[in-house]
């Protein structure tokens, strides 16, 4: 062991800047074990459970009641798997911050980057870059398999079908958001259980919550709240009461970005 | 360069740090000792712009933290050995750090064998010992190759061997020239390592000064006495800057004056002596003594010994 600090190596003295803050949480992101695990989660219930599904639908499609065939979708039915898939996107949108938090680790990250906003706004972006490739590409795998299982029995739709495209790629999108929610989220509460019943409560629970609601208030509410609008995104056609895809989306991607903004308020004004 | 402008920090009702005013020098190692509880993280954690003074202000290097381009090169800091996320391995958590000011890869790699973990910097850093903890927390106050490095207690936990390397490391970061504050709760480390001090208690400054000072103050010695005419003895004693107590009786404790010139003038008064020791009081006891009021979870000592240890000026 070396007696004196010896600083062999020329340290340029270079400046904070959003590019390197980015570099920086690329590096956290990969070096992870847990970014590999949820992200493999999301990616086999995409796939996995998109197969299975159409495998139960082409097997049964000869004892099918006409109603339940009208129904019918078959690219929607390949992708069935994004609703386990956001479970493991929206963890690991929490834990990207607060596993800082956790571990003591943000004291580091702050201690490097003061200004504290670029280090959120790099989490979000590698965090949402990362997600959107990946996802996409499951989600494209996904509608493949699942079309080339429903082939068996001819009800199998292509690619390129009017409204196929918007679907398998809103897909991607829609679990980013779903992640970029749990970044904003866990910016705000800090804490990876708390951050993770959050995103949960708001997507899954307050949906639940809304269906108690008389029908006359639910059909100008319902269609609002943070998974109904993204939803629409994923559906081939727009039912009553439900946004049309884009609204639906962007209504979506605003409460992903009210979760940000909160999130920064809170990461710049509270002691770490 | 530390300095630190009527600083004082609230968490509610509870005053952390009050009214703390002081300047932490370049060239030498300055410990910042204080009780438990006393405030010396809170200001660390200011001083890095992680906690928000409720009044006052911190400048290093002449300005706020926050306000430096290039932070890292500015001030380096290990404010706690588990400011690591432990799924991430040494080398990638340094390699993180140093990509904020486009530090090279070459510098996390020389950082790690100054600090001896060439062996371990792959492995995951939750399964490191306190010690290596330690080393690792160093490593990153180092990466930046800073001109003031703050570190909060960083021989907790360091087996003997750590110690020592941490006592030469900081005094040769020192006489590079850089600024070095370095906290402690243990006096003696500190006047092993450090050349100045500053010492708080309940998040007030109590003394700000060097070791030698320190030092030669703390060793203002007292005289044990025992005669059996202590009253005689005490009466001839008495002088302005003598003080005399007695806790038993038959036994004087005397400070003001050395053990030579009380036995010259018991021997001219007659006086017998049965016992004439110096009592020197150890760093440790003078620190223990200035922050006395000021610790904040005191173990409770039954009347008896406190009446005995009050009587025994030390």
């Amino acid at each position: 062991m070396s007696t004196l600090p010896t600083t062999a190596v020329v340290v340029p003295r270079g400046r904070v800047t959003q590019v390197r803050v980015l570099t920086s949480e690329w590096i956290k992101l990969r070096t992870l074990r847990s970014t590999y695990i949820t992200l493999l989660v999301a990616i086999v219930a995409m796939i996995g459970f998109g197969m299975l599904i159409c495998w139960a639908t082409e097997s049964h499609w000869a004892t099918m009641p006409p109603p339940e065939k009208a129904h019918f979708e078959a690219a929607s039915r390949s992708l069935a798997g994004y609703r386990i898939a956001q479970l493991a996107v929206g963890v690991l949108g929490v834990m990207v911050v607060t596993g800082e938090y956790s571990t003591g680790m943000i004291r580091a990250t702050l201690s490097a980057v003061p200004r504290r906003l670029p280090v959120l706004w790099a989490k979000a972006a590698v965090f949402a870059v990362v997600t959107v490739v990946l996802m996409a590409i499951a989600s494209v795998v996904a509608f493949s398999a699942g079309q080339a299982v429903l082939s068996a029995q001819h009800i199998q739709v292509s690619l390129t079908a009017p409204g196929v495209t918007r679907i398998v790629l809103g897909t991607a999108l829609y679990l980013t958001v779903v992640g970029l929610l749990g970044v904003g989220l866990g910016a705000v509460v800090r804490s990876t259980p708390g951050g993770i019943a959050s995103v949960f409560g708001v997507l899954l629970v307050l949906p639940a919550l809304a269906e108690a609601l008389p029908s006359s208030w639910a059909d100008h509410v319902n269609q609002y709240l943070p998974s109904n609008a993204g939803e629409s995104l994923l559906t081939l056609h727009t039912e009553a009461h439900q946004l049309t895809p884009w609204t639906g989306f962007l209504v979506f991607a605003l409460y992903a970005v009210a979760a940000l903004v909160a999130g920064a308020v809170v990461l710049k004004r509270r002691d770490a | 360069m530390i300095e630190a402008t009527a600083l004082t920090k609230r968490y509610g009702p509870k005053t952390a740090v009050e009214d703390l005013s002081f300047t932490v020098r370049p060239g030498v190692v300055t410990g910042f000792l204080g009780p438990n509880g006393a405030g010396k993280s809170t200001t660390m954690r200011m001083l890095l712009g992680l906690d928000t003074p409720t009044s006052g202000r911190a400048l290093v290097n002449g300005k706020s933290y926050a306000d430096h381009p290039a932070p890292l090169h500015e001030v380096g800091a290990m404010l706690e050995a588990r400011a690591i996320h432990t799924g991430r391995s040494a080398f990638n958590h340094l390699l993180a750090l140093a990509a904020t000011t486009g530090i090279p890869r070459s510098r996390v790699e020389e950082v790690i064998e100054l600090v001896g973990l060439g062996d371990v910097a792959r492995k995951r850093a939750g399964s490191f010992s306190l010690g290596m903890g330690q080393r690792l927390g160093i490593a990153s106050a180092l990466l930046g190759d800073p001109a003031t490095v703050i570190l909060d207690e960083p021989v907790n936990g360091l087996d003997p061997e750590g110690i020592l390397w941490i006592r030469n490391l900081l005094k040769s970061l020192a006489a590079e020239g850089r600024t070095i504050f370095v906290s402690s709760h243990l006096m003696s480390e500190m006047a092993l390592t450090a050349e100045h001090l500053i010492i708080v208690g309940r998040g007030r400054l109590i003394a700000d000064t060097s070791v030698a000072e320190f030092t030669r103050q703390a060793s203002s010695d007292t005289v044990r006495v025992r005669t059996p005419d202590a009253g005689l003895l005490r009466a001839q004693l008495s002088g302005p800057d003598v003080t005399v107590t007695s806790a038993e009786s038959g036994v004087l404790n005397v400070t003001g004056l050395d053990s030579e010139q009380i036995g010259r003038i018991a021997a001219e008064h007659g006086v017998v002596l049965y016992e004439l020791t110096p009592q020197h009081a150890s760093l440790e006891e003078a620190f223990m003594e200035l922050t006395r009021d000021a610790v904040e979870y005191q173990a409770a000592v039954p009347a008896a010994e406190t009446a005995v240890a009050e009587g025994t000026a030390v």
